[in-house]
């Protein structure tokens, strides 16, 4: 509690607002005791005088001193404004958990009453509780108080229904405690911490309401002041004597901005997370000799590279240096091809898919020593041209189709839009060539489907609509990240049989980025396997079960349960956790789950080096035998 | 949701039409009961008035025969289901009773004050909309992804004061600067064009700094969401990823709470009338609750309390134009 206090003293407005709020009590408390006489004291000589030595904000109709008045009234103001407040609060209080206390139904009824209610601005609130209690300063304290009290009933409203279903709370009922008593000793100290808080803020409004209410006349009447009516009788004189208007306008707003802003300074209290810039880190140690060819001279590769990466970094500012989850990923795509990434989630295998895509965005930062396109450098700085190239040739498909479409935009504009900006067609031949394309992925009446919005679409219906918008354009490469994820068993395939009915037909090569080694297997040529921002190994998509040379590729393989599984058992699981990215050790970032780690792994971090045609793999034991017996028996858990 | 669509997804052919349908009955059925309310609450403010609001409104030295004439003309001896039943009534034929002071049928003076008090109100709405959603928008833009820490801070700080100087002081502010120190607008009434610019800024400024506050924020959380990715993924001009892409969904959430500010804007003109001696609803109510005038207090109240549920139901219909899936939640 005091630390998170502290907390508030912390920021530069919450000191002022901590300072000017112990100011206007003080001077609530002593003005009165010591310039009432001053304030009172009549100089029929200097009627309406300006500022002046005797008098530094000058004085009113009857010569009394305006800065003295303003600073007496201080006590009267916050007096009001408190009393009001403390009304909202217990009223807020009664309207908040009557549901509670009452029950549901006749909850239901005061709430449906508060939300009408809180409808209405405070101000009219206010001017109708006054009519009823009477003009005067009894009248307005009520008045404001009971117009606050629909909002502090909301507040304390939600409050409850947050804590309502705790379960030290369903103990106590089933305890048989009463619930005015669980109220009492449960409820009501658990919310009181951020009642306190919206009270404190409530007070600034109630000193700024009460002003307004004594300035139009209907709070404090004469021969009593507050801030209000001082303003209310200095702005007739405000050409005569400006200051009359001015000092207790003055004091009104510091008064109400200092409740104000420090009950939002300790409602902010919790300290806040601050993101630096990224200072450079060193450049990881290449993983590979450049020169080297990716893909061998048997496959007749590099003439038709859809994608050549090499190097590939994506780095971070984190809270204690910069992170890095992609460290240096090479690989090429070939024209047609299919491949697959696998890795646990936090192994970098998106990230590095936005990363080739260049939507990586602020802060992060992506280096690599090549990353082209069909040829096109795509680190160079983004031009019109290189946007073109994006916005045509490479399609992404993401995981969660329910959020990738804008929720406020026709399906088929958010299609036509690609073709209008890459390909400059107008808006109705973009919208015939969206209605073709959503044929194309098999939606049915794609006309009327075009004119939907995207929650009127079903799952597989979006993520096909996605693959659409990805072949608006005429794409050589389609990146798709986790693409079924999100989706029910049923609609993954037709999703899945979908991108490989594209990439047949029309030779377009395909990154398919999945957690589920049997999807990627199923689908792919090759499949690239990531551990903690490495690519650990590549190899053809046959050789997965049986050939893999990787400790973890072993381990993903071994861990898809099949028709030979035995279902007495369970379900194998690697040991131990992913690497945090944060904190990656030295040596091989698999050691420590690996079964056939050595020293030698701990602190030398193998190199990805050709193991075979087609095959590269990044361990000092590849394929040395594991003893499965042990690998079984180690923390072998169901998921 | 009805059983039915949750066990077999509904025919989908004219299923579009439903939703809206659905969002008018409900928001047209809340609309009514609020109406209720506040009639009956207009209503029921006379009858809350401790004593004689009659005698209150003549005085103490009115005689008793005028006294008890002026309560049978309004009928406040009948039983209070009856004078509620000829109340609403009267509403009905667009009959608000007579001045108690001045003998004038309240529709007529709130005929005469009510477009000074809507023009007043809507020019500043429209400042404020003018000002805040571009403001809002490139402080998002600016801001996002942790951006210009240093511009979030003295944007953010300077809106939230700004926010929360309540209007009258911000009339009073503008009339020593514009009108006492620099003489250059008038500071009274609203016979010139240029008599206009003090109050509808004295109105406009605390809500466009709130809504620009909020459109920041949204914009800002808006520009993280995955169909904004989608539409970097095609490469949209940043144009058209922030104006097409963001904005509209920036403004789902600001005008909800918008809403609210915007329906205050409505009784603020209350307090800023009285600074600028506007003739509109607002000086009047003020000095019909000070003279005790009830009837005339009654109408007004009635009037800004549907104005404020006009302004409501309209924020509500343009959430569901810009984003149909507001149709479909639940409230």
């Amino acid at each position: 509690m005091i630390r998170r206090w502290r907390s508030v003293l912390r920021t530069p407005l919450g000191i002022a607002a901590t300072a000017l709020t112990v100011a206007v009590l003080v001077l609530a408390v002593v003005a009165p005791i010591l310039w009432t006489d001053d304030a009172n004291a009549v100089d029929t000589g200097n009627i309406l005088a300006g500022p002046s030595g005797d008098h530094w904000a000058g004085t009113d109709n009857l010569g009394r001193d305006i800065l003295f008045r303003t600073l007496v009234a201080t006590r009267l103001s916050v007096e009001l404004a408190l009393a009001a407040t403390a009304i909202a609060v217990v009223a807020g209080l009664v309207l908040g958990t009557a549901g509670f206390v009452l029950g549901r139904r006749p909850g239901r009824l005061v709430s449906a009453a508060i939300n009408i209610a809180v409808a209405f601005p405070g101000i009219l609130l206010a001017l109708f509780f006054a009519v009823v209690f009477g003009v005067g300063a009894t009248g307005a304290v009520l008045a404001i108080g009971f117009a606050g009290a629909p909002a502090f009933g909301r507040l304390t409203q939600t409050l409850v229904a947050g804590i309502e279903s705790r379960d030290f709370i369903s103990a106590a009922r089933i305890a048989g405690v009463g619930r005015l008593r669980i109220l009492v000793r449960h409820v009501l100290p658990n919310i009181s911490e951020p009642l306190v808080v919206n009270a404190t803020i409530g007070a600034g409004g109630a000193l700024l309401s009460f002003a307004g209410l004594s300035f139009l006349g209907l709070g404090v009447q004469q021969p009593r002041y507050d801030w209000g009516r001082l303003l209310f009788d200095g702005i007739s004189s405000i050409y005569v004597n400006p200051a009359s208007a001015l000092a207790p306008g003055a004091a009104v707003l510091i008064a109400g901005l200092a409740f104000n802003l420090f009950g939002e300074s300790v409602a902010k209290g919790l300290g806040v997370g601050v993101v630096g810039g990224i200072p450079a880190l060193p450049p990881v140690v290449p993983t590979l000799v450049t020169d080297e060819p990716l893909i061998e001279e048997s496959h007749q590769a590099g003439t038709d590279l859809v994608l050549d990466v090499r190097d590939l970094e994506v780095t971070f500012p984190g809270a204690r240096g910069p992170i890095r989850p992609v460290r240096g990923v090479s690989f090429a795509v070939r024209r047609g091809e299919a491949v697959g990434v696998v890795g646990e989630s936090g192994s970098g295998k998106s990230l590095t898919a936005l990363a080739v895509s260049r939507l990586v965005g602020e802060p992060g930062r992506v280096d690599a020593s090549r990353l082209d396109l069909l040829g096109t450098d795509l680190r160079a700085r983004d031009s019109r041209a290189q946007r073109q190239l994006l916005g045509t040739s490479l399609a992404m498909v993401f995981q969660d189709p329910m959020t990738s479409f804008n929720p406020t935009r026709r399906m088929g504009g958010q299609l036509a839009e690609v073709a209008r900006h890459h390909q400059g067609l107008e808006r109705r031949s973009a919208l015939a060539r969206a209605v073709d394309r959503l044929r194309s992925v098999r939606i049915s009446e794609p006309e009327r489907r075009a004119r939907q919005y995207p929650h009127e679409f079903s799952g597989g219906m979006r993520q096909r609509a996605m693959i659409g918008m990805g072949l608006m354009g005429n794409p050589a490469l389609i990146i798709a990240d986790e693409p079924t994820t999100a989706l029910d068993v049923t609609v993954q395939l037709q999703v899945l049989d979908l991108l490989q009915a594209i990439r047949e037909a029309d030779g377009v090569a395909l990154v398919l980025i999945s957690h589920d080694v049997t999807v990627v297997g199923e689908v792919c040529d090759r499949v690239l396997v990531m551990y903690a921002g490495r690519i650990v190994e590549d190899l053809p998509a046959a050789a997965l079960s049986g050939e893999a040379l990787h400790p973890y590729t072993r381990a993903l393989v071994a861990a898809v349960p099949d028709m030979d599984t035995d279902l007495d058992q369970p379900l194998a699981v690697i040991p131990g956790r992913p690497v945090d990215p944060a904190d990656v050790p030295p040596g091989c970032a698999y050691a420590a789950r690996c079964p056939l780690a050595s020293e030698r792994c701990r602190v030398e971090d193998p190199a990805l080096v050709p193991a075979g045609p087609g095959h590269r793999v990044a361990c000092w034991h590849a394929g040395e035998p594991i003893d499965i017996e042990i690998a079984d028996r180690e923390e072998v858990r169901v998921p | 949701m009805s059983l039915a669509s949750s066990v077999a997804p509904a025919p989908r052919v004219g299923a579009p039409a439903r939703p809206w349908l659905r969002f008018a009955v409900r928001r047209l059925g809340r609309l009514l009961v609020s109406l209720w309310v506040l009639v009956t609450a207009s209503f029921l403010m006379i009858h809350l008035i401790p004593g004689d609001p009659v005698r209150a409104a003549l005085g103490p030295t009115a005689p008793a025969s005028l006294v008890a004439a002026r309560r049978a003309d309004m009928g406040l001896d009948d039983p209070l289901l009856v004078q509620y039943w000829h109340y609403v009534q009267h509403l009905l034929t667009g009959d608000l009773g007579t001045s108690m002071i001045s003998q004038l049928p309240v529709s007529q003076i709130v005929s005469q004050r009510l477009p000074a008090t809507l023009q007043l109100a809507l020019l500043a709405f429209v400042v404020a909309i003018a000002v805040a959603v571009p403001l809002g928008v490139s402080m998002g833009v600016l801001t996002r992804r942790g951006h210009g820490r240093r511009t979030e801070l003295a944007f953010t700080t300077s809106s939230v004061v700004v926010g929360i100087v309540p209007d009258f002081l911000v009339g009073v502010a503008l009339v020593y600067v514009f009108g006492v120190n620099l003489g250059w607008l008038p500071v009274a009434g609203n016979d010139t064009p240029d008599a206009y610019v003090l109050p509808v800024l004295s109105l406009a400024i605390g809500p466009a700094a709130i809504l620009a506050r909020i459109v920041r924020v949204e914009m800002v959380s808006v520009l993280e969401a995955d169909f904004v990715r989608t539409a970097r993924a095609k490469r949209l001009p940043a144009r058209t990823i922030y104006l097409g892409h963001a904005l509209p969904n920036a403004l789902t959430a600001s005008l909800t709470l918008g809403g609210l500010l915007l329906s205050g804007m409505v009784a603020g003109t209350v307090l800023v009338e009285n600074v600028f001696a506007w003739p509109g609803l607002g000086s009047t109510i003020v000095s019909s609750i000070l003279n005790k005038d009830y009837q005339v207090v009654q109408a007004i109240v009635l009037v800004y309390g549907v104005g404020v549920l006009v302004v409501n139901t309209l924020v509500d219909v343009a959430l569901a134009l810009i984003d149909p899936r507001s149709t479909i939640r639940e409230d």
